[in-house]
């Protein structure tokens, strides 16, 4: 118990911080959103409009501890401004429509990609030196040296658009209406198919030969070879004594790997028009949407810092020797 | 299968190899033994003198590039290296088994040490229920001496010398004939050490299964071992009753008596060590003839050039010149 509260408050004090940067990089900028907007609009705006917009963003000539207050304030109860971009929809509106697609997308591929990867990496090592182990780890490894935007580029262009067996972009086909229905599912798992195998292709690799490696180094270890003599059978040998160690490791690898899906995806979601936020955060980049950019960063440092409790949370289940605090004899 | 008169281990002229990119090194070579039931025998020697190694390879259990490279090793009777691999996982543990060496990193750190006992009943004893395994390995608690409440612990939760009883109950659980112990102490403090082998002599007076006792500490296997085999870059240079095992008795191969010394000897003056001069030697590169004569005090021309066999000297199997007894114990000298 006490290991997750120490877990707790670190990912209380590490968000502070995250939103406290958050806060302070902006300030750091010549101008104000509300200028920026105002130069957007080239003179059309009446001059009065510029205090307004102030207003509108949550800028004002306030002390900044006063700012920053009510910085905190806006940002637990989730006002985030308005997109220039997309004046005036709200910033969190924005994220609350791209973010499923992130998640959906790169999300299951990279569990896919985890969980095929360490699958095959236990069984390579188990079978060390044979046919899959000496070809898969160099194939693998090849697709994923390849720049992954590079291998979306050809795929989307021999499958989707030489071939026409997958569409060429976006989520789901316009004719098709978003809910529940056959048509709509269908449509979205046709739009993932491509820039999952590409996520896919560029990951699998990593866990393939980490897997590997751990799995070989867990078969050498003593308690590995005493429960062979002891006379565990195959299976139970390879996953509870062997892979069940070598997991933890992966484990760790795994935390990171989720951390990165929000902004792992950018390029992809960039070739394939995928309307995630990684693509909406170029968007933003290349409109100069501060309140957008910033609401991106926040989400991404977010969402790292709440797998790693998830991870935190999942090791204390997996190793015991995490749970009583004790370490390594 | 095997009757009260087969000897528990044979060991038939058995070498052992590491297999390299040259030439293959021989770490265990031409070893004959033989363990009668109920009997405990020890089998000392410096650190790489093959000793763990002859441990692995009669529990066919050798890894990487080692590989029995001659001979027959047979286990109550059965040739170890002629089963078929399922039968070698059902024979294993319940025939043979072994406690190793490293008490602390034998145990699966992720389990619990009930299910690490368990494993072994629910592996061997088909049709045993769980709950049937699970107070078989609470029975093996008691006969260690372990409190049962450690049942649900994990590894690092134990001390060295409760994980390493562990470890013999495990290694006890299916009442196998020969229990091979390689060092099952080393790792351990003093005390706890001798708590250890005093419950191993009660375990074995009470269950009668023959041990293969391996260790490096001379005096402790004298002690234990009612016959102790001397092993020298991979041979058997003496098997001996460990009753004659002390300074001064005649008869001994020179290695034997420099172990002997070796001895540290508290007297309430003083306490005296002697060291055999020297380093164990390279297996790659064996010294010709016997392999001891770089270090023995009363090496001749011979012993560069002839490597000695075994001889039966007053019950006493010694393999060097000293002994050879067509000269009458004196050297032969080669002009």
């Amino acid at each position: 118990m006490r290991y997750l509260t120490q877990k707790l408050v670190f990912f209380v004090v590490c968000l502070w911080a995250a939103l406290t940067i958050n806060f302070i990089l902006p300030r750091m900028l010549p101008g104000n959103p509300a200028l920026a907007m105002f130069a957007k609009f080239q003179g059309q705006l009446n001059p009065n409009a510029l205090h307004a917009l102030e207003l509108e963003f949550g800028f004002s000539h306030q002390p900044m501890y006063l700012q920053y207050l009510t910085y905190l304030k806006n940002m637990v109860t989730l006002h985030w401004g308005l997109s220039y971009t997309y004046y005036p929809t709200p910033v969190t509106t924005i994220i609350a429509h791209s973010l499923p697609w992130t998640i959906g997308l790169v999300g299951i591929a990279t569990l896919i990609a985890v969980l095929v990867g360490t699958t095959l990496g236990i069984y390579i090592a188990w079978r060390r030196g044979g046919f899959l182990d000496g070809t898969l780890p160099v194939t693998t490894m090849f697709l994923q040296a390849m720049p992954y935007f590079w291998t979306g580029t050809i795929l989307l262009f021999l499958f989707a658009f030489v071939w026409h067996w997958f569409p060429l972009g976006h989520a789901y086909s316009t004719t098709v209406t978003p809910g529940w229905n056959g048509a709509f599912v269908r449509s979205v798992l046709g739009h993932a198919i491509l820039p999952g195998i590409t996520i896919f292709l560029g990951s699998v690799s990593g866990w393939i030969v980490g897997m590997r490696n751990n799995m070989i180094f867990t078969l050498g270890e003593d308690y590995v070879v005493f429960a062979e003599a002891k006379g565990v059978s195959p299976w139970r040998l390879m996953t509870s004594y062997a892979a069940r160690n070598a997991l933890l490791p992966q484990v760790t690898s795994f935390a990171l790997a989720m951390g990165l899906i929000v902004s792992g995806s950018i390029l992809t979601e960039e070739v394939f028009s995928y309307p995630g936020i990684g693509f909406q955060l170029t968007n933003g980049v290349l409109s100069q949407d501060l309140p957008l950019i910033q609401s991106a960063f926040l989400i991404i440092a977010v969402a790292v810092l709440v797998v790693n409790l998830i991870v935190d949370v999942l090791y204390v289940r997996l190793d015991p020797r995490v749970r009583t605090g004790g370490g390594v004899q | 299968m095997s009757s009260l008169t087969t000897p528990v281990l044979e060991l038939k002229d058995v070498s052992i190899a590491y297999d390299t990119a040259s030439l293959p090194v021989p770490a265990v070579s031409h070893v004959n033994l033989t363990l009668e039931r109920d009997s405990i025998v020890g089998l000392v020697g410096e650190s790489g003198s093959g000793k763990s190694t002859l441990a692995n390879g009669i529990m066919r259990l050798l890894k990487g590039r080692a590989r029995l490279a001659g001979g027959q090793i047979l286990v109550d009777g059965r040739d170890v290296y002629q089963m078929d691999a399922k039968t070698l996982r059902q024979f294993r543990w319940n025939s043979m088994a072994m406690v190793f060496q490293s008490a602390m990193t034998v145990l699966n750190p992720v389990m619990t040490v009930e299910q690490q006992m368990m494993d072994v009943f629910l592996a061997h004893r088909r049709g045993l229920s769980r709950q049937e395994a699970r107070q078989r390995s609470l029975e093996l608690l008691d006969m260690v001496r372990i409190a049962r409440k450690y049942a649900r612990s994990y590894p690092h939760e134990l001390s060295g010398g409760m994980k390493q009883r562990i470890v013999i109950a495990i290694a006890l659980a299916l009442e196998p004939s020969l229990v091979i112990m390689d060092e099952p102490t080393t790792a351990l403090d003093v005390v706890v050490q001798r708590s250890i082998l005093t419950q191993i002599q009660e375990l074995q007076k009470e269950r009668h299964f023959a041990i293969l006792f391996i260790s490096h500490d001379f005096s402790l296997v004298a002690e234990l071992a009612s016959r102790v085999a001397i092993m020298y870059a991979g041979r058997l240079v003496e098997v001996t009753e460990s009753r004659g095992l002390h300074v001064g008795s005649p008869n001994h191969h020179p290695y034997t008596e420099g172990l002997m010394r070796a001895i540290p000897r508290l007297t309430p003056e003083d306490v005296d060590i002697e060291g055999i001069p020297g380093y164990p030697p390279n297996l790659r590169e064996l010294p010709s003839g016997c392999a001891y004569h770089p270090r023995c005090p009363y090496a001749e021309p011979v012993c560069r050039a002839i490597r000695p066999e075994p001889s039966l000297i007053e019950g006493r199997l010694v393999a060097c010149h000293r002994y050879d007894p067509e000269k009458g114990g004196e050297f032969i000298h080669v002009s």
